[in-house]
């Protein structure tokens, strides 16, 4: 069997079935494509080019983001030249006249920003007899009621159709515009939030925490000590300054040193179990995206519940990713009151899990958020996925 | 006599491997022995676990056979497996840490932004894994057909079946103590049979070793029957100095170290346990020389070990150390296979698999099947391939593996760490030009020929001409495009360079800054 592999034989194999899976794939652009009519087919060319402006205004105006667009609108215009302004100079240009009208971009548009409405400038000096730019029509770029820069199309006459198209091309730019503004107002909410949660140690857990430790004082002032010095170590960690991205294993030292705080609270009536895979220990995760479960399990599911409460925190490795699960067998929730919460309806006591979950979705997409299952009186277990290497994300 | 030791000896490591890995999560219970969990894998664990997943059968019995075969410039293989190390150590070990890659097509998208590299890098993890999986399975079934009389497709679906469970039931187990402990088993397994071996052979009145023909121990010999010993000395020597740090298992072993300082301890361990383990083979070369001066059986002299305990002494003392040499090798199939499957498993998951199915089912599907089925195919296939493709001896497939990844991701990982200027036309171009070259003089050498002359050395050693081809590509075409240079480049390279101590606090308990 062995001997009978025939290498020229298995080459025209290959080869044939190559050449019917490039004809299969050929076949099918051509049937993706269809037949359409011309007029059809300008209206997808056009939305097609707007759409790959969109995607370059995605940050908002930027020198890179305008000197990539610029380019698709002119070809929306089908203007010989295209320039893009902001309130402090030219940003991109794009056509014919770089050496005569470039320069001149932002005298042209001064007006237009000005007075916030479409100015047309007629009669543009120029030194080339041959120069197909005579006039420019400017409208500007309006975001939330203000004017942020402008849009001019040059021309060698300004028919009204010609304004028409350039006020409507500016009106879709101030559109992605915004939605950038959006995007990044959106951000700042994140940013806002995690800046809460990090100023957020609950003051019950502090005043509890310096009762215990009192307690501890006379009795055992060894134990006071360390303890006092795990306060400090956790709001060290809690109130850090830098990324927004730590590793697995300095989030389980700070679980660690909140649990030594609980436990000093609890005594032997919190019950803490640990099992983690060495190798996940790297993984680069939200910075504070652990401790907060781990305390709402503290807080909500043990703290009610009458008796010894068992804490579980597992960590396990999953090839290219990492899996954490916190689970308790405390009072447990309703499914529905955790349903509102993880979709930002409640605000009592869910900035832990509504923020980790928020977060998690936006770093590593929405297949990686939080899992809850609880149900009333039989506990509750928390899951999150994390990849172990997602591009852009450090620790 | 011999298969009933040697079987129980090699069921023991397969239950040992499985049950091992079990025991390593760090558990912890209650305040007293809390602290532990945050503690990450030492420098010193985390080598014995290199070492013990990268000594794979082709060191253990594929060494001491080449020596015994063709003579001592066949030693220039142990130096070299080692020697990949020292230059992994000096370019890429901290860098390539600090880059947060897990894989070798992560470090691709981390430096060049670039989904199209990370493809090209993907399918070129895919390819060196499976060449190196290929002898793996191969000589397992010939080893233990040797010892249990099994035919060999019987073998390589044990080791197959082993490696599947070891992998898809990942997770659960830590696999770096279970590797870790593997180093230690191979090492005990080839040291103790060779110390005891050496006391026979002082008590037999040491018959002195017979050289198969003149040049056995002389420079050049070994390599003679290539006609040109030069270049076929250099260029091995470069794939496996170069080849080290582009074979997917080792990059993904590094994940675990902490940080980049850690990273550059572990490695300077790992280079300390090889090179205890590298003293061995060449003991068992030589005392085969003395006792065999032919084979008795008509299979691969990859054998020679398992044969050699019985040569020396015919009774029960002969079946134990065989039964201890065949575990030992056991060891090495299993613990080098499972890290090529978990490594080729994951890319093929992440990049292939998934994308697939959660398009396909609308991200229902959960990722552990996802995982699951990758794991079968990453050690399915190579199985298939083992049984049609004809067995070319253990340390020279292997070779062949090195040499693919010394063309591609050597000069992809060296340029990448070390040159601003790469592009992301520049390195696929590179990629895509050594993967070629070599690939089609790795399939020429299987397949193909027999060749003759220059044709037959340079396909078979092509890490010499493949590797300075693919580097002056990647560096050519990158300077014809500087505008594809990625635009973070300068941003990446500062944090592939920047040592941990510069950004550590001073001091753990400094006060805090009041200014926020």
């Amino acid at each position: 069997m062995v001997g009978g592999f025939h290498v020229p034989t298995a080459l025209l194999v290959a080869a044939v079935l190559g050449t019917l899976w490039a004809a299969v794939a050929v076949r099918r652009r051509q049937q993706g494509r269809g037949f359409v009519s011309d007029v059809d087919r300008a209206t997808y060319e056009t939305l097609h080019t707007a759409s790959l402006a969109a995607v370059e205004l995605g940050d908002g105006l930027t020198e890179d983001g305008a000197a990539a667009a610029v380019d698709h609108l002119r070809a929306m215009l089908g203007a010989p030249a295209v320039a893009l302004c902001d309130l402090a100079g030219p940003l991109a240009w794009d056509g014919a006249g770089t050496t005569n009208h470039r320069p001149r971009a932002m005298e042209i548009a001064a007006e237009s920003m000005a007075k916030g409405r479409t100015t047309v400038v007629h009669d543009l000096r120029c030194d080339d007899p041959a120069c197909a730019v005579r006039t420019a029509v400017v409208a500007p770029l309006v975001v939330d009621d203000h004017v942020v820069g402008s849009l001019t199309a040059y021309a060698e006459t300004a028919t009204p159709g010609f304004t028409r198209a350039t006020e409507e091309v500016a009106r879709y730019v101030s559109t992605q515009l915004e939605v950038a503004e959006v995007g990044r107002e959106r951000t700042r909410a994140m940013e806002a939030e995690l800046r809460a949660l990090r100023a957020q140690i609950s003051p019950h857990f502090i005043y509890n925490s310096l009762a215990a430790i009192a307690s501890f004082v006379r009795t055992d002032p060894e134990r006071a000590r360390d303890l006092i010095l795990e306060f400090a170590d956790f709001t060290r960690y809690a109130l850090r300054r830098g990324g927004a991205f730590t590793t697995l294993a300095e989030e389980l030292k700070n679980v660690e040193r909140y649990l030594a705080l609980e436990q000093a609270r609890f005594g032997d009536r919190l019950d803490v179990r640990l099992l983690i895979a060495p190798e996940v220990l790297p993984v680069t995760v939200p910075y504070l995206a652990l401790q907060p479960l781990v305390e709402n399990a503290v807080r909500h599911g043990l703290a009610p519940k009458v008796g010894v409460g068992h804490l579980t925190i597992q960590a396990t490795d999953l090839g290219s990713e990492a899996e954490i699960a916190i689970e308790d067998d405390g009072v447990g929730a309703d499914p529905s009151s955790i349903r509102r919460i993880l979709d930002g309806l409640a605000t009592r006591d869910s900035v832990g899990l509504g923020n980790v979950d928020a977060r998690l979705r936006q770093v590593y997409g929405d297949r990686y958020g939080l899992v809850v299952e609880t149900a009333v009186d039989s506990g509750m277990r928390v899951t999150f996925r994390v990849p172990k290497f997602t591009s852009g994300v450090h620790a | 006599m011999t298969a009933g030791l040697s079987v129980a000896a090699v069921t023991l490591v397969c239950i040992l491997t499985l049950a091992v890995g079990s025991i390593g999560l760090r558990l912890t219970r209650g305040t007293s022995d809390i602290y532990v969990a945050g503690r990450t894998v030492s420098p010193r664990r985390n080598a014995s676990a290199i070492a013990g997943e990268y000594l794979s059968a082709a060191s253990f019995l594929g060494v001491a056979a080449l020596v015994y075969a063709r003579g001592f410039d066949m030693l220039w293989f142990p130096v070299g497996y080692t020697v990949g190390y020292l230059v992994l150590l000096v370019l890429v070990a901290a860098p390539l840490r600090r880059s947060g890659a897990y894989t070798l097509p992560d470090f691709a998208e981390a430096r060049l932004e670039s989904r199209t590299v990370r493809l090209i890098s993907s399918v070129l993890v895919v390819g060196i894994g499976w060449l190196y999986l290929l002898p793996q399975f191969q000589a397992a079934g010939l080893a233990l057909r040797r010892v249990t009389g099994w035919p060999s497709w019987a073998g390589a679906l044990v080791l197959t079946v082993v490696v599947g469970i070891n992998v898809a039931s990942g997770g659960m187990r830590s696999l770096t103590l279970s590797q870790a402990m593997h180093y230690w088993l191979k090492l005990t397994a080839i040291v103790v049979p060779a110390f005891v071996l050496l006391l026979l052979w002082l008590r037999q009145g040491h018959p002195a070793p017979s050289a198969p023909f003149p040049d056995w121990a002389s420079p050049g010999g070994g390599f003679a029957s290539t006609g040109h010993p030069l270049y076929a000395t250099w260029s091995t020597l470069l794939a496996l100095a170069l080849g080290t740090m582009g074979l997917p298992h080792v990059v993904v072993r590094f994940y675990t170290n902490p940080n980049g300082r850690d990273a550059r301890r572990t490695t300077v361990s790992v280079i300390g346990l090889l090179g205890l383990f590298y003293v061995i083979p060449p003991v068992y070369a030589v005392l085969g020389r003395a006792w065999l001066p032919r084979l008795p059986t008509r299979d691969s002299s990859d054998l020679l070990m398992l044969d050699l305990p019985h040569a020396a002494s015919p009774g029960t003392l002969g079946a134990l150390l065989t039964a201890i040499i065949a575990a030992g090798a056991f060891a090495a199939f299993i613990s080098t296979s499972s890290g090529l499957v978990l490594s080729v498993s994951t890319v093929v998951h992440q990049d292939l698999l998934q994308p697939r199915i959660s398009r396909m089912t609308s991200d229902d599907a959960s990722p552990i099947a996802s995982f699951r089925m990758a794991a079968v195919l990453a050690a399915g296939a190579p199985y298939l391939l083992s049984r049609l493709v004809p067995p070319l001896g253990l340390a020279t497939t292997v070779g062949l593996a090195f040499a693919v990844a010394a063309a591609t991701f050597a000069p992809l990982l060296v340029l990448g760490v070390w040159w601003r200027r790469l592009s992301t036309a520049g390195a696929a171009a590179g990629l895509l030009v050594g993967g070629i070259s070599a690939a089609a003089a790795v399939l020429a050498t299987l397949f193909g020929g027999p060749w003759r002359g220059w044709p037959a050395v340079l396909l078979a050693q092509p890490a010499a001409w493949a590797t300075p081809l693919a580097a002056v590509t990647m560096i050519a075409v990158s300077y014809a495009t500087p505008r594809l240079v990625p635009p973070r480049t300068v941003r990446t390279l500062a944090r592939l360079h920047t040592p941990e101590s510069v950004l550590g606090a001073a001091h753990p308990r400094a006060p805090l800054p009041l200014d926020r």
